[in-house]
């Protein structure tokens, strides 16, 4: 059913439709709206949900942590200084391999203080154990979500899933997008899986505990158990994806490769700067320009071997990073792309990064035009310049 | 005889531990001088017991009055010690 939705209600109705048991939040700019509308939902009659309004993002991630723990569907969603207030209870979350699902709108982090778009909230949460999808447009972020379901709760991969959304861009923007019906996506998520671990001793009563001390002797092995559930997450998420597209249409993976069949260059691009970028590469291509893009959708697990398939061949390549990590080096995204070439025995590709947006800067057609321009460029001669260039700041 | 732990293939997955483990883990071990109880000076007031930050104080069912320690989980703080009115209890070093 066609509808127009912002990425803030898209998220809320995924939610309403999934109906998990229970809904711990706590309001913050800009994805107060996905609870407050939900709260409503709630109020309405309209789920099961058992919503807990709680003091802080902390208390928020504790509360489906525990709910989680109990056996049952645990959702929330938050942004920024929110996420980052949540921080130590991310890392338990996915450490006690509870299959919690985020919504998360991307917002930039303090300070100064700024309530807009860029990627550094959920970019910096990357070592937390949970597997992250990063949303185009309003119906990838609402696909997102559902399919989120059914990657934590996979018996392989057990990790919390995080959905994102670019902040204002989508979470505000309104966009024409397809709702499944309600019977749909309750089919397609179904009931949470049992988690034998955990459930088992619960029905039967008797007491477990949860988190205990874990020192020298165990806590690797647990470690080493999360890092293999993440493994399995990258056999899982393209299966999911796959039965999503056979189901409803819409087919998901790793990322979407954008006229990249004879590209020579390649722009690499993660959330809603895409859809400009597909604009820009969609006049290029008529001036005969051999230019493709790559939308990096899932983050966590990083695809890497199936990145440098794709990319082997290639002779230049840009990453736009929408982030500042801090290293003195490049953004964020680049090492990751950078790792995964570093393998394809000849002929690797050139790679060049651009750190843009930050703190919502507005990135224009001129701005990737002018990144493509130079991909392109390095593509020619061979030979890069630089390796970082920062895009939209002014000197 | 070496103790045969889990590898992460076998281990239950996200630290979930069964009730009462604790019981398995002897802290006893960790001790380095032992409480002795000196029957004739104690006055079974019982602040010993109280006082245990282990419950490695036991009493005994029958009689009522002071049993034993329970020498698998005391960990020798000696608390007992400074706190019996009667000095009836004497820390010594450990010899196992």
């Amino acid at each position: 059913m066609k509808v127009a939705r912002t990425g803030n209600e898209a998220f809320a109705e995924a939610m309403r439709q999934i109906n998990p048991d229970v809904v711990a939040a706590y309001p913050i700019t800009p994805a107060t709206e996905i609870v407050q509308i939900f709260s409503q939902f709630v109020a309405d009659g309209l789920v099961k949900t058992e919503f807990v309004a709680v003091e802080s993002e902390h208390s928020a991630m504790s509360a489906c942590i525990g709910a989680s723990a109990s056996g049952v569907r645990a959702m929330t969603g938050t942004s920024s200084q929110g996420l980052a207030l949540m921080w130590e209870m991310l890392y338990i979350a996915a450490g006690l391999r509870l299959p919690i699902i985020m919504s998360v709108v991307n917002r930039t982090l303090s300070s100064p203080i700024n309530i807009h778009c860029d990627h550094s909230d959920t970019i910096g949460a990357r070592d937390s154990g949970w597997i992250q999808l990063f949303s185009e447009n309003v119906q990838e972020a609402y696909d997102n979500l559902i399919q989120a379901v059914r990657i934590a709760e996979h018996p392989d991969v057990k990790l919390p899933v995080m959905a994102t959304t670019d902040g204002f861009i989508l979470s505000h923007c309104l966009e024409t997008m397809d709702m499944l019906l309600d019977e749909d996506v309750q089919a397609f998520v179904g009931e949470p899986p049992e988690r034998p671990n955990l459930i088992k001793s619960v029905k039967d009563g008797k007491p477990i505990t949860l988190g205990a001390l874990d020192l020298q002797d165990y806590y690797f092995e647990h470690k080493r158990q999360s890092a293999e559930g993440m493994f399995n997450a990258k056999k899982v998420i393209p299966e999911i994806g796959k039965e999503f597209g056979q189901k409803f249409g819409r087919t998901y993976t790793f990322f979407e490769e954008y006229r990249m069949d004879d590209a020579e260059a390649v722009v690499i691009v993660m959330g809603s700067t895409t859809g400009t970028a597909k604009d820009v590469v969609d006049v290029m291509r008529e001036e005969g320009k051999k230019i493709g893009i790559l939308k990096l959708r899932v983050y966590r697990p990083f695809p890497a071997e199936e990145l440098a398939r794709v990319l082997k061949g290639k002779k230049a390549i840009g990453v736009m990073d929408r982030a500042e990590g801090m290293s003195a080096t490049t953004g964020p995204v680049y090492p990751d792309i950078c790792a995964a070439l570093y393998d394809i025995p000849e002929g690797r590709p050139l790679l060049l990064d651009y750190i843009y947006g930050l703190g919502g800067r507005d990135v224009t057609k001129e701005d990737i035009r002018y990144i493509c321009e130079e991909i392109l460029k390095t593509a020619d001669t061979g030979k890069k310049d630089y390796t970082l260039k920062y895009v939209g700041v002014r000197e | 005889m070496k103790e045969k732990k889990a590898g992460w293939k076998e281990l239950p997955e996200g630290d979930v531990l069964e009730g009462a483990s604790s019981l398995k883990f002897r802290t006893g071990n960790w001790r380095n001088r032992r409480p002795v109880h000196i029957s004739e000076r104690c006055i079974n007031c019982f602040i010993c017991w109280v006082s245990c930050p282990d419950g490695a104080v036991k009493v005994d069912s029958e009689t009522g009055k002071f049993g034993h320690f329970d020498y698998d989980f005391c960990k020798g703080c000696g608390i007992c010690a400074y706190e019996c009115p009667k000095k009836a209890i004497e820390m010594v070093d450990d010899e196992g």
